[in-house]
């Protein structure tokens, strides 16, 4: 299908485009990359008024380091990131998960910050944030504030951005020696994980453990690290905590043993990655 | 800053296999319709349009994207190449060979876009394992070949031995 009519805008600066987005609010939709949102214009799940398209403003096609974050601009590509020759000492979770995201092709105009505002609950890029304790950076004419992954993601495809607000970066910190590791399983490559996993070792007694798929949004939790037997058994019961959900693609109870399968592997995986 | 009511149709100016073309387009309009219809360049084909089946998919600056989930506004001063450029008058180039070497198309409703995601691909990385090659073929739909003559065309034209068994 094609996408019903909308105006089109293309702002060459942060500050033209907080104003288009003040004037128009919920009638309004971001274009970064597009990977989502214009197969969901073309199938018409979305109809707004004017489209903004912020791929031309320079400020926002950036990947900096600022006091130990990695702060990638919304314009940035998500294979631009994954290309990016520092990833793997900087961002080694990232450069774990990123080649899970979509396709080679979708990559090549999908964003990182499109995916997170996009806050599919089994996306990859969402969830490293969390597990990360990342960064969303928002931007309106009322002015900036930074909200911690935890708080921007809220539920299924639902964050706490303002109708006026644009997301100009995220901000993931940097690896220092921390361990981390990624897993997930899909049907297929490229598809959306049904379940997900990332781990990152934060001292020499606790792993953070996060998961997606198994609910609305990306659930973080804190482990002991303290032998083999204890991540099991505390992923047993984050297994019956997140419960997971049936559709299309797995049913609850399957949710729950993939993750009791690669959770313990994915923590083995960081802990041995710290070492 | 660019800007176009949604009743207007707007000049778009872009370079098409090396040609400088313009032609006009409402906002909505998606590259995919803007290189067929309007330009009339009907090469790439069109499938599923919601970026699944890869058919669409051109180089913009070099990159394989789905001509689909583009904007043809998005495209303005862009430089587009299509499948139509890949061979030099009636001589099929090295990947387009090969993959008549190895059988890998039969309807060849597929094809453009697989060709294409290929050449960005191969320009980058010119010698890719059979896994990486998978990986990348992964972002196609082929309902008639199956996948194992694309996957050998695509290592022959990588200077390996394409199928064994041919």
């Amino acid at each position: 299908m094609k996408p019903r009519p909308f105006d089109y805008v293309r702002p060459d600066t942060i500050d033209e485009a907080i104003e288009i987005l003040a004037e128009h609010g919920d009638d309004a939709r971001v274009l970064a990359g597009g990977q989502t949102l214009l197969a969901m214009l073309n199938l018409r799940l979305v109809a707004p008024e004017v489209v903004v398209d912020i791929t031309r403003i320079a400020e926002l096609d950036a990947i900096r380091e600022v006091d130990g974050r990695i702060e990638v601009g919304a314009a940035v590509t998500q294979n631009r990131l994954l290309d990016w020759p520092a990833l793997a000492q900087k961002l080694p979770l990232l450069a774990a998960a990123l080649p899970f995201v979509g396709h080679f092709q979708t990559r090549n105009k999908g964003t990182v910050c499109g995916s997170v505002a996009h806050a599919d609950p089994a996306s990859e890029i969402p969830l490293a944030l969390a597990v990360l304790d990342g960064e969303v950076v928002l931007c309106s004419t009322r002015g900036t504030r930074v909200l911690p992954a935890g708080e921007f993601q809220q539920g299924m495809l639902a964050t706490a951005r303002a109708p006026d607000e644009l997301i100009t970066a995220v901000r993931f910190p940097a690896a220092g020696s921390r361990g981390v590791a990624f897993r997930e399983i899909a049907r297929r490559h490229g598809d959306f994980a049904i379940v997900a996993v990332a781990a990152a070792v934060e001292s020499a007694g606790s792993i953070r453990i996060g998961v997606g798929g198994m609910t609305g949004c990306p659930a973080v939790r804190r482990i002991k690290r303290d032998g083999n037997g204890a991540a099991k058994d505390a992923i047993e019961r984050i297994a019956w905590e997140l419960e997971g959900y049936d559709d299309i693609h797995a049913s609850a109870r399957m949710r729950r043993d993939l993750l009791r399968r690669i959770g313990p592997v994915v923590v083995e995986g960081a802990i041995r990655c710290a070492a | 800053m660019r800007r176009i009511g949604k009743d207007q149709r707007a000049r778009i100016a872009l370079t098409l296999n090396g040609r400088k073309l313009a032609g006009e387009a409402e906002p909505r309009m998606l590259l995919s319709d803007f290189i067929r219809q309007v330009l009339g360049a009907t090469g790439t084909h069109v499938g599923c349009e919601h970026g699944v089946c890869g058919c669409c998919t051109v180089l913009i600056d070099g990159a394989a994207v789905r001509s689909c989930l583009t904007l043809a506004v998005q495209a303005e001063g862009r430089a587009v190449t299509t499948v139509e450029s890949l061979a030099d008058g009636g001589k099929l180039n090295a990947l387009q060979q090969a993959f008549q070497n190895n059988h890998a198309l039969q309807c060849g409703f597929c094809t453009p876009g697989i060709l294409m995601s290929f050449t960005d691909f191969l320009a980058r990385k010119p010698h890719p394992s059979e896994a990486e090659v998978v990986e990348v073929l992964g972002g196609h739909l082929c309902r008639c070949t199956g996948y194992a003559g694309i996957v050998a065309a695509v290592l022959e034209a990588a200077g390996g031995q394409g199928r064994e068994n041919k």
